[in-house]
């Protein structure tokens, strides 16, 4: 039955996460434009573009482009599907950075200059949020006893009661992980940026409607991992989570349409700073408390 | 099977006496694909045997076997001459070049050796030599790696003085020197008696020191002799752990040591930690290795993968049991923690692709020593499935870069760019190398989730040690990627080239790319049948395996899914129609990609490189704080167990 259920789920992200992705994107364009004071597209513009894209030419610099960029769109699914089918958060996580690594391989296989300087700010991106993901993952191997997603449905209690600092944390590099202001150093979705388009600089197109695809289902993922800390063995844990989700997802808007673009320096010492104290401090406190008890 | 044995250790040096009486160059091809051949026959002769031999632990001399205990003291004894006429190779080396501070050094143990064994202090007993699952692990990776570096060496070396005229040509002595080297290696592993350990230990101090100043030259003795005064600092540990164990515990069987109850042997296991420590380049240690580079390239694969280095963990996988509870774990997987986050910060900011490698190594063992140190089943377990991996891994990526160097004249990162396409055989060997020292789901990342898993099992003070791997997995993943980056980035018209690899280089390639294709999928296999029951040898009493069957197949389902996607991807890629455009280099494109039109309207060549953030972690700004910071964790160590043991 469980085993039905993970495989169900597995299904449904495969299925459903572009269009749950492209509505918060919609949504994202829309409450962006209204704190700024316009009126904003469609809700559903993104579908709309993202359609647009996938129907254009291709071009490409050298044939490479297209093999790692679309085993880039293969793995940040498997990405989703293995975290939503329950699996070991570790094993999610690694999947994840070497899809990430795939999607800077493909930048920097053109030779282009502005593509490969947007992936050394990639790379400066991954190097800040990667500690404080795989220290998520560890917060909740000490929260629920096990590193699998899975088992966060027989907790007692949603795993935020015992980690705040890793939640906080988690927030902070969702921004990084997010492409949102002020750490869209690697590539931005809005026109202002100094690296022409950074990463994304030589995919058009079809590729860039591939980029997009892959950008959605990441978002999808990535609030499923932010919805885990709310999750326990109670049903009303579920719609709390989505509820929990949704508010992150709020505060990363804000906080996108309220900053201003730092220094990858900034960027990368400030999220090792909040990953070791808040992010390091949550653990050893929980392991003391467990030792004490 | 005894003979075996025996000749696992022997054959070595009989075959390093042979290669230096060899002075032709075909006659040292010959002797030396047979003598490879022989060892690793030998090697697999050894497993095969113990294999269909009942599957337990061997020790030596047995009743009715050829090394009787009537011969042990005599082998004694020429140990000690060997011992001697060692420190006089030190003596004569650090005097005619005025070293007499690390003469003293070798004088003070040595003397020490000989003070001991001619007082009869030593109270040998018996299992001077004992074959079990961790020594026979070790001797098949020193077999078979070892051996294949050494054909490798052949091609290499003759190319090597090729190129370097101002070298002078002593490939017998190289040669020699690389079998003493696993001569002594297989000694290491093999004995139970903590004199003859050490004086395989010091044995292989010494090769070092000469391999690393085979050119000669200024830096080259320079870094050889530091390489002698740091692991012959390491050596009087390991003397004076030899004295202890002698004049206190009446015995100098390592084995027998560690079956004394835990408090007894708290200030053995400490001088032998630190002993170790030195071996496997931890920190404040480290830089020894780093300046083993100096050397020609067979020497620093043989150094950094299979033997040398790993002789220091494996050393602390023996005493691991016990380290559990001692003032030493705690020191030991704290420097082994700390050394897997620094050096990988070092590693980041070289363009050299032998120093990046170097740190690599540093990096790799500070997670082995962390793993041994913490001590629990499944710690070990990790830290002996990424001492596997990071052997053959390392070999193969030394060699591929030594290769390269042939290849195209520069072992910097930089030079390689695009290199992919100009060579695409050495590029593919390298990025399989990469591939399988960082990403899903190749063997260290494997190790390295069952490393994370078990420290958090551990639970304690091991949970420090989590947020450190935490870190220094980013670390890892940005310098392997940089790397990667490069060999990838194909400027456009980029034409292939010749490639002068010769054939016994290849061969050496080809197997260790076939060794670690087949090791990450032969994984969940020989981690139960083989892993588990050394544990239960090393003297664990329950071992539950870290990670559970299904995550094991999922990583393996994964193994073939990271070469079928991109297969995949790429027939699909050759089915869709797409045109070429230019690349974007803001209207200012010559035409060519590779120029652009400058202020003057002047065509001006492209230039990308990489970003090794030097300023913020450079080894210049970093490196003193943190040996310092290491010394004061040493020093911590040092004061607790001394308290603890009088």
């Amino acid at each position: 039955m469980v085993y039905l259920l993970r495989v169900l789920c597995m299904l449904a992200f495969v299925v459903l996460a572009p269009f749950v992705g492209g509505l918060l994107s919609g949504l994202d364009r829309k409450l962006s434009a209204r704190m700024q004071g316009r009126i904003g597209p469609h809700v559903l513009q993104p579908f709309y573009d993202l359609y647009k894209l996938l129907q254009k030419q291709i071009l490409v610099v050298n044939r490479y482009q297209v093999m790692l960029l679309l085993s880039f769109l293969v793995m940040v699914v498997g990405t989703g599907a293995l975290f939503f089918g329950g699996f070991d958060l570790l094993l999610v996580f690694f999947v994840l950075t070497t899809a990430s690594m795939f999607f800077v391989l493909a930048a920097t296989v053109t030779n282009s200059p502005y593509a490969e300087l947007g992936a050394q700010r990639e790379l400066i991106q991954m190097l800040s949020y990667e500690p404080m993901i795989l220290l998520t993952a560890v917060g909740f191997f000490m929260a629920n006893g096990s590193f699998k997603g899975v088992d966060a449905f027989t907790a007692d209690l949603p795993a935020i009661v015992k980690l705040p600092g890793v939640f906080i944390g988690l927030v902070f590099v969702l921004t990084i992980k997010l492409r949102k202001s002020p750490f869209d150093l690697s590539t931005s979705h809005h026109a202002h940026q100094e690296l022409v388009k950074g990463v994304t600089t030589e995919f058009s197109g079809a590729l860039m409607g591939v980029v997009e695809l892959a950008h959605l289902y990441e978002t999808v993922f990535l609030l499923g991992l932010v919805s885990l800390f709310f999750i326990s063995s109670a049903w009303w844990s579920i719609p709390l989570a989505l509820a929990g989700a949704l508010l992150v997802w709020f505060i990363e808007v804000l906080i996108d349409n309220t900053s201003a673009r730092v220094k990858w320096n900034q960027m990368l010492s400030s999220a090792w700073i909040i990953t070791a104290v808040l992010g390091g401090g949550n653990l050893l406190v929980l392991e003391i408390i467990r030792m004490l008890s | 099977m005894e003979f075996c044995i025996l000749l696992l250790i022997l054959l070595p040096f009989i075959l390093s006496a042979a290669q230096f009486a060899t002075r032709s160059e075909s006659a040292r091809r010959i002797l030396t694909y047979a003598g490879s051949g022989l060892v690793i026959a030998n090697t697999l002769a050894v497993a095969v045997l113990w294999y269909t031999g009942g599957q337990g632990s061997v020790t030596l001399p047995a009743e009715g076997g050829l090394l009787t205990e009537a011969i042990v003291p005599f082998i004694g004894y020429g140990m000690l001459g060997v011992e001697i006429l060692l420190l006089g190779v030190v003596l004569w080396k650090c005097i005619s070049r005025r070293r007499f501070l690390i003469a003293t050094l070798a004088l003070a143990q040595t003397g020490l050796m000989v003070w001991l064994e001619l007082t009869g202090k030593i109270h040998e007993g018996a299992g001077m030599i004992r074959l079990d699952r961790l020594s026979l692990l070790l001797c098949v990776i020193v077999g078979i790696v070892g051996s294949l570096i050494c054909i490798f060496a052949v091609g290499y070396m003759k190319d090597y003085h090729h190129h370097h005229t101002e070298v002078a040509d002593r490939r017998p002595f190289f040669f020699s020197m690389l079998y003493i080297f696993l001569g002594a290696m297989f000694g290491l592993v093999l004995s139970g008696s903590l004199v003859w350990i050490y004086f395989f230990w010091e044995i292989t101090s010494v090769v070092s020191f000469l391999l690393i100043g085979y050119t000669k030259d200024d830096r080259a003795m320079h870094n050889a002799f530091r390489a002698l005064w740091m692991n012959l600092f390491g050596g009087a540990f390991f003397a004076a752990a030899i004295a202890y164990s002698a004049m206190k515990l009446k015995t100098v069987n390592l084995q027998v040591i560690l079956d004394r109850p835990s408090r007894t042997i708290g200030m053995v296991i400490f001088l032998l930690a630190i002993a170790a420590l030195t071996k496997s380049a931890q920190l404040p240690f480290s830089k020894w290795l780093l300046g083993a580079m100096v050397a020609p390239t067979p020497t620093s694969a043989l150094l950094h993968s299979a033997t040398m280095v790993k002789a220091g963990v494996y050393l602390l996988l023996r005493l691991s049991p016990v380290l559990g509870g001692q003032v030493a774990g705690v020191m030991v997987q704290f420097i082994g923690g700390l050394t897997f986050f620094v050096a990988s910060l070092f590693a980041i900011t070289h363009s050299d692709g032998k120093r990046v490698l170097a740190w690599s190594t540093v990096s790799n063992l500070g997670l082995i020593t962390a793993c041994a140190g913490v001590g629990t089943a499944e710690t070990v377990w990790a830290g002996a499935i990424l001492l596997i991996f990071h052997a053959v891994s390392k070999a193969l990526l030394f060699q591929t870069v030594g290769a390269i160097e042939h290849a195209i004249g520069s072992r910097n990162i930089e030079d390689m760019h695009g290199l992919f396409r100009r060579q695409p055989g050495l590029a593919s060997a390298l990025l399989i190398g990469i591939a399988g020292m960082f990403l899903a789901p190749f063997g260290m990342l494997i190790a390295k989730w069952e490393a994370l898993t078990a420290f958090l099992t551990a639970g304690g003070i091991s949970v420090l040690l989590v947020i450190l791997v935490a870190f220094g997995s980013a670390t890892t993943m940005m310098y392997w990627t940089q790397w990667l980056i490069k060999l990838l980035s194909v400027p456009a018209g980029t034409e292939e080239e010749s490639d002068p690899t010769t054939r016994s280089q290849w061969l050496s390639l080809s197997s260790h790319i076939g060794m670690m294709l087949l090791l990450c999928a032969a994984y969940p296999f020989y981690s139960d049948w083989f892993v588990t029951p050394m544990l239960l040898d090393m003297g664990f009493e329950r071992v539950v395996h870290v990670l559970s069957l299904s995550d094991r197949v999922v990583m393996v389902a994964l193994l073939a899914a990271i070469f079928l996607i991109p297969a995949g991807a790429r027939i699909f890629a050759k089915k869709i129609h797409f045109d070429r455009s230019p690349l974007y280099m803001s209207g200012v494109n010559e035409g060519d990609h590779r120029h652009y039109e400058d202020s003057y309207g002047q065509p001006k060549k492209m230039y990308l490189s990489n970003w090794y953030l030097a300023e913020v972690f450079g080894e210049q700004k970093l490196f003193t704080p943190i040996a310092w910071a290491s010394v004061v964790i040493l020093a911590i160590g040092l004061i607790v167990a001394f308290g603890g043991a009088f």
